[in-house]
């Protein structure tokens, strides 16, 4: 059996799916990952379902020592990875063997990566879901973020065929930018605000505060007013919701949202563009575009299908046959037979 | 209540059906009844909902119903409501520990009222509390009905920890802590049946919609529930609301 010993747990890392569904009646937040693109493609790169359970981290990577081997891919932020201190290719399958050890450097891009392993993490499912919500002490590896002497289970290899090393065709990379325009719906509660602090909303620059968690992004910037209060009778919150308190600075409720509160939303940030949120580190620009819904769910269906596309793809290069080259080889006087694989 | 529903957007996943913009039994009766009715109709496409005081958000997938589809047989669930066949509320009683250690705020609260800790207790567990919503934590009541005579400030400074179970008082309003939190309610009791575990098949305890009502119980019984509780075996009490 394959494990994960996490030698060191870097800044914030723990286990994400694409969130626990049906309990937010209950006050249960989804959780989940923060930028679910990344972590889709990673589980496609190493043959898994799209909503495997994948290890997210943030801006500080681990340190983990693979026993046993293991297919991984690692996506979403540039935290340079690498294997045994060799850089290795992010968008892409990569072989790891017995003993070697995964470790990162120094964020150059965006905020957090995510490391798919090739069968999944073998940790239970709570409530549908091995997505951790550290608050609710639920899912993931003992409800909590990683720390190190953690070992963590992969699942058997049997379940998984997929063998080979594939890279994501470069046009599927995103690109995390210091500036950001995401896009959003108008609402649930737009009318509580005056038309010049909805035209504020939309024509300032924001800066990412140092208050980002994975429960929501407070943003500094022009004050949006409101026309009587910022305060509604408490109703739901969605992923993407983005909450002007009285201080009239928005705040992007995320992951780990709660599941009501009692300030009123200017605007929904659209499923696509909130994978950028959760790029997003202290000190980043974000401003804000205004689409309608029916633009909006068009932009989704193409996002949702991007998806079976890359799959498609992936499909397509890992049954790609790879040109292999025989040498013999003498070496302190034994005859090897290499072979030379040139991976696409 | 408004005359015409609202449907608002927020996103590209979730809808909201607004019913009213106050606290009203009236409106979250409605809002039980159209979530019950959702559920009942199983409608491709829905994710979950969540109800709040005076709101359901609908979660849905745009790939299985078109948000005007979507709204149109919510309208429809709407009309028949009144002749569907939906189970009625229900109480749930919770069997809570007042005073001393497991609530130290009681007195306060007596005090600041002018009237005697026991009085509290009896005016605390007189009443069938609504649950209007369950949010800011998981499974936690947000709770109407709490007669003004025990009404009392939050504390000044609020704790960092505050036991799971404990039962409070803030403002006009009074709930339970299902898990442990910082929090400035005082707290006048402590009930030892889990209002959340995650491990359980159901659980949250609680349901938006139905009834609370706390019963004094004495310390024996609190340990003796408690030990229950550990070994899941303890059956809470549950019974049907009287109509009026």
């Amino acid at each position: 059996m394959t494990t994960m010993k996490i030698l060191k747990p870097g800044m914030y890392t723990t286990i994400q799916d694409v969130g626990r569904y049906n309990y937010q009646k209950s006050g249960m937040s989804v959780a989940g990952a923060m930028d679910q693109f990344s972590l889709r493609v990673a589980n496609i790169l190493v043959g898994n379902s799209d909503g495997e359970a994948c290890v997210e981290i943030t801006i500080m990577g681990p340190k983990i020592k693979f026993n046993g081997d293991a297919l991984i891919a690692v996506a979403g932020a540039n935290l340079q990875p690498m294997i045994n201190n060799e850089a290795i290719n992010m968008w892409s399958g990569v072989k790891v063997l017995d003993g070697d050890v995964l470790s990162f450097g120094t964020a150059k891009s965006g905020c957090r990566g995510y490391i798919a392993i090739a069968s999944g993490i073998d940790v239970p499912e709570v409530m549908g879901s091995k997505s951790t919500y550290v608050k609710g002490k639920v899912g993931g590896f003992e409800g909590r973020i990683l720390r190190a002497g953690d070992e963590i289970k992969i699942r058997s290899s049997e379940e998984n065929n997929f063998t080979g090393i594939v890279k994501l065709p470069t046009e599927f990379i995103p690109m995390y930018n210091k500036d950001n325009t995401v896009r959003v719906v108008l609402g649930p509660q737009d009318d509580y605000f005056t038309e010049n602090g909805v035209n504020t909303f939309f024509s300032s620059h924001y800066e990412v505060t140092n208050e980002v968690d994975r429960m929501g992004y407070r943003l500094s910037g022009s004050k949006i007013t409101h026309k009587t209060g910022a305060d509604i009778i408490s109703d739901g919150i969605t992923m993407g919701s983005v909450q002007v308190p009285g201080h009239g600075s928005p705040i992007i409720m995320m992951a780990d949202r709660q599941t009501t509160g009692g300030y009123t939303k200017i605007a929904t940030v659209i499923t696509p563009d909130i994978n950028i949120v959760g790029q997003l580190k202290p000190g980043d620009s974000i401003s804000f575009k205004s689409i309608n819904i029916e633009e909006a769910h068009k932009i989704y269906r193409k996002y949702m299908n991007d998806f079976d596309v890359i799959r498609e793809s992936v499909a397509k290069l890992q049954s790609t046959p790879i040109s292999a080259k025989k040498f013999k080889v003498r070496v302190n006087d034994k005859e090897y037979e290499v072979s030379v694989q040139e991976i696409k | 209540m408004y005359e015409k529903t609202k449907y608002l957007t927020a996103g590209d996943r979730a809808l909201v059906i607004e019913f009213g913009d106050t606290i009203e039994e009236q409106i979250n009766a409605k809002i039980r009844s159209l979530t019950l009715a959702i559920e009942k109709e199983g409608i491709i496409g829905i994710i979950e909902t969540i109800p709040t005081y005076r709101s359901l958000m609908v979660i849905y997938e745009p790939l299985l119903i078109e948000l005007d589809e979507l709204i149109d047989k919510a309208k429809a669930i709407e009309t028949k409501m009144g002749e569907m066949k939906l189970p009625d509320a229900k109480v749930i009683e919770i069997p809570t520990l007042y005073g001393g250690e497991y609530g130290p705020d009681i007195e306060f609260v007596a005090e600041h009222n002018k009237i005697s800790t026991d009085e509290v207790i009896k005016i605390h567990s007189s009443t069938e509390y609504l649950i209007y919503m369950i949010g800011f934590t998981p499974g936690f009541p947000y709770l109407g009905g709490m007669n003004d005579k025990i009404a009392a400030p939050r504390l000044a400074a609020p704790r960092t920890k505050i036991p799971v179970g404990s039962v409070g008082i803030a403002g006009t309003q009074t709930g339970i802590y299902p898990i442990e939190s910082p929090g400035g309610w005082q707290l006048i009791g402590r009930t030892p049946v889990k209002l959340y575990d995650p491990y359980r098949k159901d659980p949250v305890l609680l349901n938006a919609g139905d009834y609370i009502k706390f019963v004094q119980i004495d310390e024996k019984e609190y340990k003796k529930i408690e030990e229950l509780e550990r070994e899941g075996k303890y059956k809470v009490i549950i019974r049907g609301k009287e109509r009026r």
